[in-house]
């Protein structure tokens, strides 16, 4: 399907700017990345860094003003099956059951009722929702919101999952159980990852790599490798010793940015 | 639009013997009979007003309730009075039916898709907006002349008199519909492979429809009113028709008789839509009546 070596994710020369009133907002200077098949990136930064415009970008819900993004080898024009967007505030459709927004991608493709209804089946254990098929929207936690969002772009065959802070809305205890239960499924589904996080923990926690963004105009400052084993043990002092890396590398670039000054050497 | 009924506390009364499902029940059902005798007290104690004001003033020009509810029965099943109303109520009410809901569905028929285009489509809502809001302030009544001379005198004047009326309310209800659905449902549907038509039968619509209910319940109002202006262009039935006529003949009575008979139509008629509503939106947490 692919040539070894090649990049899942090509990310060449991406700039972009927002027209605001008469003016221009600089928001992306110049990204340069490859993502590898497989590979769970994290994408940190505060806010304002530009990381979830070029988690759109990605997803070809906006153009880059200048450079593209390679998926496959193939240039980026569109909102695509093939990358399916998690969104913080899950986007579901409010008058779809359960089982009917997960089947909705599969739908559009024009499969057979049966088919429809076996992808759905799976998704529908895939995350635990079994109980829940007929349920609508309104009347899920936010947690099961979060998990029919990411079974409906699975149902898709999307090979990459885009995932804009998708934990951010929840409760703590929630939002660990949903981390645990992402890691088993990229596990299971090998799928491509970039998530949006601004937590330091989380990306310590999910990610095979972190790349640190700071703002004005957003970059790559830091394009770090985490090689701590799964599962991970967050009370380990391995992983106490990668946050705390993280979180210094994070620190700095935001008071740098602040104040548009060379950090010191630490 | 909706009216909400709260159990109070203090309408249930439990007794020791009661399970607590028991007592909620009988709790239920004395706030239903409350609801009720609220809602239809209230009637009953205008018609005891207006009865009081007739007879203390001592007027001819208005109906007592006891004549209106004599030329009520007559109309429904005559047999006293023996003229061209005795026992017609049914012809008439279908008559105007057909025009209500002619021009009603007409209405939703357009109204609908075109709203769902133009809340979607930049270069048609450019197109379009300016001479919407230009033709709406124009009274349906207004319109009366030119629409007889369009149809002519008959029915057709009058579906095309209520379709005005009940135009506007769907059509801006829809496109406010369109406009207000969060820009994510599009974005989620686009990256799900959903385009073209099927993002309009799949999302858009569907996205948009507690709207659009409300659009077509206000636009169902507007049709019962304007049904006696409609049948004003000169159609023979019909429970417009049966007022111009009663007051050509300064029959009051039967003026009051084919309002009130409008009244119960139009009151039946939305409490249909409400039911029809709350089923089609029943995912809809806060759209219920």
């Amino acid at each position: 399907m692919h040539e070894r070596g090649q990049s899942h994710i090509a990310i060449r020369g991406v700039t972009k700017r927002f027209a605001i009133g008469d003016g221009e907002v600089e928001a992306l200077g110049r990204i340069d990345a490859n993502i590898e098949r497989g590979q769970f990136v994290c994408l940190i930064g505060a806010s304002g860094c530009g990381k979830t415009t070029m988690l759109r970008i990605i997803a070809g819900f906006e153009e880059p003003s200048t450079g593209e993004v390679l998926v496959d080898g193939k240039q980026i024009t569109a909102p695509g099956s093939d990358r399916g967007m998690v969104f913080q505030d899950y986007a579901l459709f409010p008058w779809m059951t359960v089982r009917q927004n997960i089947g909705f991608g599969p739908r559009q493709r024009r499969l057979a009722r049966s088919d429809v209804d076996a992808i759905t089946d799976e998704l529908v254990r895939l995350v635990g929702l079994e109980h829940a098929g007929r349920r609508y929207p309104s009347q899920l936690s936010g947690g099961m919101k979060q998990r029919v969002a990411i079974a409906r772009v699975l149902a898709n065959n999307a090979n990459v999952l885009l995932m804009d802070e998708p934990f951010g809305a929840l409760d703590a205890l929630t939002r660990e159980q949903l981390q645990h239960e992402l890691l088993q499924i990229w596990a299971r589904t090998r799928v491509t990852v970039i998530f949006v996080t601004h937590s330091v923990e989380e990306a310590a926690l999910l990610a095979d790599r972190v790349l640190v963004m700071s703002a004005g105009p957003g970059h790559i400052d830091t394009d770090i490798a985490i090689e701590l084993p799964r599962p991970r043990d967050v009370s380990s002092p391995e992983f106490n010793a990668v946050r705390r890396d993280l979180a210094r590398r994070l620190t700095t670039h935001m008071t740098r940015s602040r104040d548009l000054e060379p950090a010191d050497a630490a | 639009m909706s009216e909400q009924v709260t159990i109070l506390p203090e309408a249930t009364q439990p007794s020791i013997d009661q399970t607590p499902a028991a007592v909620r029940r009988r709790g239920r059902l004395l706030e239903r009979l409350r609801t009720a005798a609220l809602g239809v007290g209230f009637p009953l104690l205008l018609i005891a007003l207006w009865d009081r004001a007739v007879a203390i003033s001592g007027t001819r020009l208005v109906p007592s309730p006891r004549d209106v509810g004599v030329m009520m029965y007559d109309f429904s099943f005559g047999g006293i009075y023996d003229d061209a109303f005795s026992g017609t109520i049914l012809t008439h009410v279908w008559k105007s039916m057909t025009r209500v809901y002619g021009g009603f569905f007409l209405a939703a028929l357009i109204g609908i898709p075109l709203g769902l285009m133009i809340g979607r489509i930049r270069i048609l809502r450019q197109l379009l907006d300016p001479t919407i809001n230009l033709l709406r302030p124009i009274p349906v009544t207004a319109w009366l002349p030119l629409s007889m001379i369009f149809f002519g005198l008959g029915p057709n004047a009058a579906i095309f008199l209520v379709f005005l009326g009940a135009f506007y309310p769907i059509l801006l209800n829809t496109i406010f519909g369109v406009r207000s659905v969060d820009v994510r449902l599009f974005e989620a549907a686009a990256m799900l492979g959903c385009s073209g038509s099927g993002m309009f039968r799949q999302v858009v619509f569907p996205a948009s429809l507690p709207a659009i209910f409300s659009g077509l319940r206000i636009a169902h109002g507007f049709a019962w009113i304007l049904i006696v202006v409609g049948e004003m262009t000169g159609v023979p039935t019909g429970l417009g028709s049966v007022i111009m006529d009663g007051r050509t003949l300064s029959r009051t009575d039967l003026v009051v008789t084919g309002m009130i008979v409008i009244g119960v139509c139009g009151f039946v008629t939305d409490r249909l839509i409400v039911i029809i509503s709350n089923r089609v939106l029943k995912w809809s947490p806060q759209h219920h009546a």
